[in-house]
């Protein structure tokens, strides 16, 4: 009898279907980061800047999905979307949860940085004669990025670890595939340590460009 | 354009009614400005100062009355009884007919000082870059802040941070300059570069509106002084004989409590 393959060995073995699901956080999580971002910057735009019944809206909506755990938010897209017709894969519907997600803590985020700078910015911009979306371009919003970086950059690493729970509705992530490939070569432990490690390699890669992203904005 | 030939003025108010909430604070202002005056804005404190000047460029909205400059009406429109709010496009246009300095200077901490004074040439006056810059340079440098272009407002005194807020006003060369106590946030020993800025423009023959509580400044530099009391115009006319002999009591026990320095 040959000698039971060694860990390396099965990690080789188990190559592609680790790699891909490494491939599968890293889009997803991507994919619900710039759609969150998008999206929350519109609702921290609206938290801020909105009529009454804007406001009202985005309020509601950021403290509901905020409160909302995010497992729930997951199989509510997979399962309930699907009962009203709208017919999303798994993967479809874990992004737009996660999506769903990131923008209500961007829009809070967002929210916060704008209502940190002075309204003499806004005022001094308006004197000038600047529209409101020229005084959001070049006044507000970069000042607004720089407060909201450090954040946004923990939301950002938020949403790798809850693209985790994607597995449950089986979108084939990073998590889901290690527990595959344990189940059937056992080494549990090491490759737990593994798949903890990636995500501690993404995490890391997005505090780096967080950190140059800060670097760049930043006012010497 | 014809209103502007009969009546001549830059700036006609009447009857300017501002309220937040139930609190009139302006209670029918009437004032005229002409091309070249410069008009010092005097009164104790709340009795609605800022406030005007803030209707002139709408950063307040007002409820009563009209503001126009060069016959153009401000912020709103009047037809047959109806006053409608001008489009923000409109009024973001007619912001730019006037300059402000504000107290706190509120210039932009992420800009370098000429970037400032740019920003509303190439964004408003839709200057090519280049163009922008040489005149940027040029008000940089009327205001003695030229070898401080490429600093941060950070790494600029309150008096040099003043000096380019009234650049960046300036710059946009606007039919009129409203200064609403533009020292008064400054250390006392900066107050006199700041000051020789805005005599200079005076000189210079810009058109001018300033809250001050420099009661010599307002004295030496104005051709005439609208004293405020209670969001009225108290007493108005010019300073030698309004400050030699106050016609009111108000005016007379407001100069008394003024430190004349
Ligand atoms: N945003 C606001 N909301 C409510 N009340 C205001 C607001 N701004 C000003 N007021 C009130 O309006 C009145 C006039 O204020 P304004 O700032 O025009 O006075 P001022 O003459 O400029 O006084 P100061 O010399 O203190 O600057 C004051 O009673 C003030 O409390
Ligand atoms: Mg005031």
């Amino acid at each position: 009898m040959n000698a039971p393959p060694s860990f390396v060995d099965i990690v080789w073995i188990a190559r592609w279907p680790l790699l891909y699901g490494l491939g599968t956080t890293v889009a997803v999580s991507l994919l619900a980061i710039l759609g969150g971002t998008v999206l929350g910057t519109l609702l921290g735009l609206a938290l801020t800047y909105g009529n009454r019944v804007v406001r009202l809206l985005a309020r509601a909506y950021t403290d509901i999905v905020r409160g909302t755990p995010v497992l729930v938010l997951v199989l509510a897209s997979f399962y309930i979307l699907g009962t009203v017709g709208l017919d999303l894969s798994a993967f479809q519907a874990g992004v737009l949860a996660l999506t769903l997600f990131c923008a209500s803590h961007v829009g809070e985020i967002t929210r916060g940085a704008l209502q940190t700078l002075h309204k003499g910015q806004t005022e001094a911009a308006k004197a000038i004669g600047l529209t409101f979306g020229q005084t959001f371009r070049y006044v507000l919003g970069p000042q607004a990025l720089r407060l909201a970086l450090p954040p946004l950059v923990n939301t950002a690493a938020e949403m790798v670890k809850a693209s985790t729970l994607l597995s449950v509705i089986g979108v084939a992530e990073l998590l889901l595939r290690t527990q595959e490939v344990i189940s059937r070569a056992f080494h549990s432990l090491e490759f737990y340590l593994l798949a903890g490690f990636l995500y501690f390699v993404v995490n890391y890669a997005i505090e780096r460009l967080g950190r140059a992203v800060e670097r760049r904005v930043s006012v010497q | 354009m014809t209103a502007n030939l009969v009546t001549a003025n830059l700036l006609e108010i009447r009857d300017l009614r501002k309220s937040y909430g139930s609190v009139e604070v302006l209670k029918g202002v009437d004032c005229d400005v002409r091309a070249g005056e410069v008009i010092s804005i005097i009164g104790s404190s709340g009795s609605g100062k800022t406030t005007m000047l803030r209707c002139i460029n709408m950063l307040e909205e007002f409820q009563g009355g009209t503001i126009r400059i060069d016959g153009e009406e401000i912020g709103f429109t009047t037809s047959g009884g109806q006053r409608r709010r001008k489009s923000d496009k409109d009024i973001a246009r007619q912001r730019a007919l006037t300059g402000m300095a504000f107290q706190q200077f509120n210039l932009f901490p992420h800009m370098t000082a000429l970037e400032n004074v740019t920003l509303g040439l190439v964004l408003v006056r839709k200057m090519g870059r280049d163009e922008a810059r040489a005149l940027g340079e040029t008000w940089l440098d009327r205001v003695g802040l030229l070898s401080r272009k490429d600093h941060y407002p950070s790494k600029l005194s309150g008096g040099q941070q003043q000096r380019v807020a009234i650049a960046r006003a300036i710059a946009m060369s606007p039919r009129l300059m409203l200064f609403d106590e533009v020292t008064s946030a400054l250390d006392p020993e900066l107050v006199a570069e700041v000051l020789q800025v805005v005599r200079t423009l005076a000189e210079d023959g810009m058109t001018m509106m300033l809250v001050t509580h420099e009661m010599r400044f307002a004295y030496e530099v104005s051709s005439r002084v609208i004293f405020m009391n209670g969001g009225r115009i108290g007493e108005e006319g010019n300073p030698r004989e309004m400050f030699a002999a106050p016609k009111t009591e108000r005016l007379a026990a407001f100069l008394q409590s003024s430190r004349f320095n």
